[in-house]
Order: structure tokens, then C-alpha cells, then sequence
């Protein structure tokens, strides 16, 4: 399966190498329909509100705000963000706009595509944003970056402004889109816990907590067959269908080893 | 035969079942309980001799805030307790001394009698200094202490005429003092001085800055400020001491904290972690002063003796709010275990819970006059879940050429088969 992607992330790779037209005719992300407008965005990590993928939001900001929303991603799927803002008339100089985008743990996202720092004019009215993520893998070592499972935060903000301008009104239209999902194979692996943060205030403990001393069962025979049998999937279908036709190749091979039956 | 190929089947299915109907990862933790106290809000609102200016779509800065706070205080939602305070209302004389102490509360902070609160505002006549440091230092004790954040929105037009103290010091003070305060700011009409002020007050407290151009600017974002505030007002983390050693550091739980770091500085924590469990940890570092441009924060997850188990670094330049990063850890199957030998069950016990030392550091430059104290806000996230295994490779195979290798095995396997009955059969015979 992966060897599948990768055959074909390389030959969309050198499609758009070749032409790069056929990338900019690409269908623009459109809403799901009946899809309710957000009207919010939090400040922090904590405070992002939530967006479902397909959901399109619209929200009056000032220059200078750090605008968060989080979205929930599942194994195979590829995001993309698309962002547009209408800046105040009257400005200063150039400005530079940023859509970031990092997991439940905080750490940093690639964009793959799109262009993810624009830079708007004095004049210009809207600059438009956009960045496509990496496909969300089902698992990854603990100690890699790859994108996994879980909630996802996208920060929108002006990374460079002259200082006259912070502070002026701007309206920021906002699209978190699906554009391919490939679903997730059971041969990936699996995370336990998917990436979303908790939100609970800690508690400082006092002291080390201890383990309950585990029982000896752990040494027995394990019994539960899903132990020890692959899990379900198409491998299932490809190797039975393998073994019938070996079982009738066989049949044939052996029937091609007989004498013409003499009568 | 027939029953073993049954019961694989059934079980195929039941496998298929458990597959279709796993696990969707769910966008909020349900682990966070309902606040038991109310969005508070306190509005700030300058009423110096400066608001007489009539430059606001040619109505005084005044009347357009009396409107703007009419509006907020009509569409206010009922669970929201909003106050109202204001300065530089009643003192007319000239003694700067005097002036400085001008702030009341006009409307206490609680359940809003909608009547009352806009009477209250429609009196107000521009008069006074605009003692603004001392105004949000008696606006936070009007807010009262608690465990959910509180937010302040000032709405001026001028330069703080009383400093000191500064009010972008004070803003620091009350943001460090443990309960969540976060100050908005709107500038009615702001000149280059008002504006860097009002950017620091904000940036200090981790609020918004907005230049207020017209009447309906002013209202709507009024609106949406007392909106955030009911929105996101129930988050907020635990207050926890780093120490600056592993040995000693404060025991964490899966939850939020919040700790500050100064320049340098090195904060530690610790985490005990059960065998086949995963450790994830976050940290987000604000930029609440003005810094050198480039910056970065690391955070290292260490075992008890020093050794790193893993990282977690992002670094950046150019203006930003926070800079975080994040690391998941777990023991893994190949953990040490513990010595047999040793009978004592204590020391087996503290040896199976793996405690990880947690360090944040930040590299963030303080400009000549940038000040240490007290630290930047650090935001701390700690969880432990369960560990994921590693995928085994497959047991089964898939594709066009295991099949094509399974006809010609069992094509080769017939043929042989094949002849060497002949062969048998041939010398049976003879």
C-alpha cells in the first residue's frame, strides 16, 4: 500500500513538474453544504475553537490578533487550509500573513503545498492563504514528527506589519477541507490514544505513585485468537485467492504429467 | 476441515466488525468539568478631558463609547457579570495628585441590571487625568480571585498621564500573579504613543490591541470581546513552581499548568510513567515583552540520572504570540526490568514507575531595556495514555504477484508431483 502512494505522490510529482497548469486548475475548496457558519476563533492553544473539516468560518478580527481553531483529523486523510483576509483600506506598507498548523502535542506542521506567507501590499484588499498538510498517519514512532490521528490547531496571523497598522480591522474568511482520504490499513499499525490534548486543570501529586503487584497470569497461554491471527483486510481475500489458484495450477500441473489415457 | 474453515469465516467477520466500529478521535476532552462560577467582565472606560475631541465620524469620542456600551450592555447574554469602571470622571481641579486617584466603579461587577448600568454611563461628562495603571489595578480587584479567567477591557484615547506606575508594568504585575487576566485594549482614535502602550498592556497579559476607527468598529468589537470572554473564560490551568533540578521538581498529573520562565532559566518537572504507558508533554512559551527577533524553545525529557530520552524543539523569528513544542515518549517493550534480586517491594514498586524528568528552556534575547522579571508565561500540557505498539509486518500477503508466485508453486508443485508418479507407478510395474 505505501509503496502504492509513493508510486503515486511521484507520479503527481512529476505531473506537476511537467505542467504545472494542471495544479493550478485544481477544484478551490468549496463548504459542505449546510455546513454552519463559525463566527469565532479563540487567542490561545486552549482557547481554539473547534471547526469540523468542511466547516466555513468567518470572523472580524484586528491586525495583530493570533486567531486559533482546531479541527479533528482521522489516519489517511490530507488537509487542506484556505484562508482569505480583507485588510483595512489606508495602510501603512506591506504586510506578511502566516496560517500555521500544529498537532495536539503543539509541535509544528509542514505545509506541502500553498502558499503559506504571502505578502500584502499597501494597496492590495484581500490576500489569500492556503497550505496543505501531510497525509495523517495511523502511527508513527514515538520519537518522529510524522503527522498523526488526533486534534489539530491552525494559528492565523500577521507575521509582519508596520507598526502603524497593528490593530486595524480585518475580516478573515476560513476553510479546513479534506481533499483526500485514503484510509487507514491495519498493516500501518494503530495509535492507542489519538493526539488530543486534555484541557483539565493537573494536579500536583506528593509523592511517586506505586504499581499494583500484577498477577502471574501474564505468563499463561494466551487463548484469545485475535492474539495471534492476522486482523481482517483484503490480505485475507488476496492469500485465499493465492492458495485456490496454486491448489488449481497444481491440479493442472499434475494432470499435464499424465500419459494420454490409452484406450 | 469444514468447521475450522467455518469458524474462520466467522471470525473474519467478527474481526471486520471490530475494525468498521473503532475508535474516532473525539475533538474536546471530556476530562475538563464544568466551571461552577460565571464569565466576569470589567469594562474600563476613559473618561479624561480628552474625550471631549469630537473626531470619531464627527461625534465626540465620548457619546460613540456611551453608544458602544449601550449596545454591549443590550446584548449582553445572561450568564456574563460584567462591571463597568471607569477614570478621571469627577475630579475637575489640577493637582496631578489628586487626579491620579480619580477611578470609580460605576457598576459593580455581577448580574447587570440593564437600566441602571446604561443610566450609569449615559451621565458620564469628560472631565479628568487618565490614571490608567491605577484604574486596572483596582479593576482586577474588582474581578474578585477564582479559578476561571478574568478579562478586562479598556477603552481609551490618550496616554497614561499618571505614571508611575506604568500601566504596562502593572498589566505585567497582574498577569503574574496567578489568576488568568487578560487585558483587551481598544484605541479610540490612537496616536503613535497611546498605541504603544496600549500593544504593551495587551501583549503583556496575552490580549488583543484594536484601533477603534468608527462607532460601529468600537461596538462590534465590544460585542465580540464580551463574547469571547464567556466562550473561553472556563480553561485555565493549574499554577505549578518548576525547580531548577530534577530531584525535587513538583510530581505532575495529566492536566494544564502554568509556570513563568525568565531569560535562561531552566524549569523542571517530573512525570511518573507506568510500564505500557506513553508520556506526552507540550509547553508553550508567550513573548510578553519585547524580545530580539529570533527565539526558539526546547523541551527534553530526561531519565531520573540525566540520561535524554527525546526532544522536542521549535525555533522561529519575527513577531509571535507563543512558541511551543511537544514530545511523546514511552518506555517500550525492551524496558530494563527490575532486579529480581532485590526483594524489597518499595524499591521494585519505584522501579517499575519510570519517573521522566521534564526541562523547558527557552532561547528567547532581551532587548537592553526589556525586563526579566517577573518570567514569561509558560504553558505546560501533560498526558499519559497508553502506549502504541509498534506494527508487526504482516503474517498474510496482497498483490498481483504473490498470486502469480502461488500458481507457479503450485503449478511446479503438481508437475513434480505428477512425475514422480509416473516414475513410481513406472517401476511399481516392472
Amino acid at each position: 500500500m505505501r509503496i502504492r502512494w509513493a508510486t503515486a505522490a511521484a507520479l503527481i510529482a512529476a505531473g506537476v513538474a511537467l505542467t504545472p497548469g494542471t495544479a493550478l486548475a485544481a477544484p478551490t475548496p468549496t463548504p459542505s453544504p449546510g455546513a454552519v457558519t463559525v463566527t469565532r476563533a479563540g487567542t490561545s492553544y486552549l482557547t481554539a475553537t473547534p471547526v469540523a473539516a468542511g466547516q466555513p468560518v468567518r470572523v472580524a478580527a484586528s491586525t495583530g490578533e493570533h486567531l486559533y481553531w482546531s479541527f479533528p483529523a482521522a489516519a489517511g486523510e490530507v488537509h487542506e487550509i484556505t484562508a482569505a483576509v480583507t485588510l483595512a483600506q489606508n495602510r501603512n506598507g506591506r504586510s506578511t500573513w502566516t496560517v500555521e498548523v500544529f498537532d495536539g502535542l503543539r509541535r509544528r506542521q509542514a505545509c506541502t503545498a500553498g502558499a503559506q506567507t504571502p505578502t500584502a501590499d499597501a494597496a492590495a484588499r484581500t490576500v489569500g492563504i492556503s497550505c496543505t498538510m501531510r497525509r495523517v498517519r495511523p502511527w508513527a514512532e514515538p520519537w518522529s514528527g510524522d503527522p498523526l490521528p488526533g486534534t489539530y490547531y491552525v494559528r492565523l496571523a500577521v507575521v509582519d506589519v508596520p507598526e502603524p497598522d497593528l490593530g486595524l480591522p480585518i475580516d478573515v474568511d476560513l476553510l479546513v477541507s479534506t481533499t483526500d482520504d485514503a484510509g487507514s490499513s491495519a498493516d500501518d499499525g494503530r495509535l492507542e490514544a489519538a493526539l488530543v490534548p486534555p484541557t483539565n486543570a493537573g494536579t500536583v501529586l506528593d509523592a511517586e505513585p506505586t504499581v499494583a503487584p500484577e498477577g502471574d497470569g501474564d505468563d499463561g497461554w494466551d487463548l484469545s485468537l485475535t492474539g495471534w491471527l492476522p486482523e481482517a483486510g483484503s490480505r485475507w481475500i488476496w492469500t485465499t485467492g493465492g492458495g485456490m489458484l496454486a491448489a488449481v495450477a497444481g491440479v493442472v500441473g499434475f494432470a499435464l504429467t499424465r500419459r494420454p489415457a490409452t484406450r | 476441515m469444514i468447521n475450522k474453515r467455518w469458524s474462520s469465516a466467522a471470525l473474519l467477520g467478527l474481526l471486520t466488525a471490530t475494525t468498521l466500529a473503532g475508535p474516532v478521535p473525539a475533538l474536546a476532552d471530556d476530562r475538563a468539568e464544568p466551571p461552577s462560577e460565571p464569565p466576569r467582565v470589567q469594562l474600563v472606560l476613559d473618561v479624561s478631558g480628552s474625550m471631549r475631541a469630537t473626531d470619531i465620524d464627527g461625534r465626540s469620542r465620548i457619546s460613540v463609547a456611551q453608544q458602544a456600551f449601550g449596545e454591549v450592555v443590550d446584548a449582553l447574554p445572561d450568564e456574563t457579570q460584567l462591571g463597568i469602571r471607569v477614570l478621571g470622571a469627577t475630579y475637575q481641579g489640577k493637582n496631578k495628585q489628586q487626579g491620579c486617584l480619580d477611578t470609580q466603579q460605576i457598576v459593580p461587577v455581577g448580574p447587570v441590571d440593564r437600566t441602571q448600568a446604561k443610566a450609569a454611563v449615559a451621565t458620564l461628562r469628560p472631565t479628568g487625568f487618565t490614571p490608567v495603571g491605577l484604574a486596572l489595578r483596582e479593576a482586577a480587584k474588582d474581578l474578585g480571585a477564582g479559578t476561571t479567567a478574568r478579562r478586562i477591557v479598556l477603552i481609551t484615547d490618550g496616554e497614561d498621564t499618571c505614571a508611575p506606575p506604568d500601566p504596562c508594568q502593572v498589566a505585567r504585575e497582574l498577569a503574574a500573579k496567578g489568576t488568568t487576566l487578560v487585558v483587551d485594549t481598544l484605541g479610540l482614535a490612537p496616536d503613535e504613543k497611546v498605541r504603544r502602550q496600549l500593544l504593551c498592556i495587551a501583549a503583556a497579559t496575552g490580549g488583543t490591541y484594536t484601533a477603534a476607527q468608527s462607532a460601529e468598529d468600537l461596538t462590534d468589537r465590544l460585542k465580540q470581546l464580551v463574547d469571547r470572554a464567556r466562550d473561553t473564560y472556563a480553561t485555565t490551568p493549574a499554577k505549578v513552581d518548576g525547580t531548577n533540578a530534577c530531584p525535587g521538581a513538583p510530581l505532575l498529573s495529566p492536566g494544564v499548568y502554568t509556570d513563568r520562565e525568565s531569560f535562561s532559566e531552566h524549569r523542571w518537572y517530573r512525570v511518573p510513567v507506568r510500564p505500557g504507558q506513553e508520556l506526552r508533554a507540550s509547553v508553550s512559551i508567550a513573548l510578553d515583552r519585547p524580545v530580539n527577533p529570533d527565539h526558539g524553545v526546547l523541551l527534553r525529557a530526561t531519565t531520573a540520572d540525566g540520561r535524554e530520552l527525546v526532544r522536542g524543539v521549535d525555533a522561529g523569528s519575527g513577531r509571535t504570540d507563543v512558541v511551543s513544542t511537544g514530545l511523546r515518549w514511552s518506555a517500550g517493550d525492551d524496558v530494563e526490568r527490575p532486579e529480581a534480586s532485590d526483594p524489597t517491594p518499595e524499591a521494585s514498586a519505584s522501579s517499575a514507575v519510570t519517573t521522566v524528568c521534564l526541562v523547558v528552556s527557552n532561547m528567547f534575547s532581551p532587548r537592553a531595556d526589556t525586563a526579566a522579571d517577573p518570567g514569561m508565561p509558560v504553558e505546560l500540557t501533560i498526558d499519559v495514555v497508553a502506549a502504541s505498539s509498534a506494527p508487526d509486518g504482516p503474517d498474510l500477503g496482497r498483490g498481483w504477484v504473490l498470486l502469480l508466485l502461488l500458481t507457479l508453486a503450485g503449478l511446479l508443485t503438481g508437475l513434480v508431483t505428477g512425475l514422480l508418479t509416473r516414475w513410481w507407478v513406472a517401476t511399481w510395474r516392472n
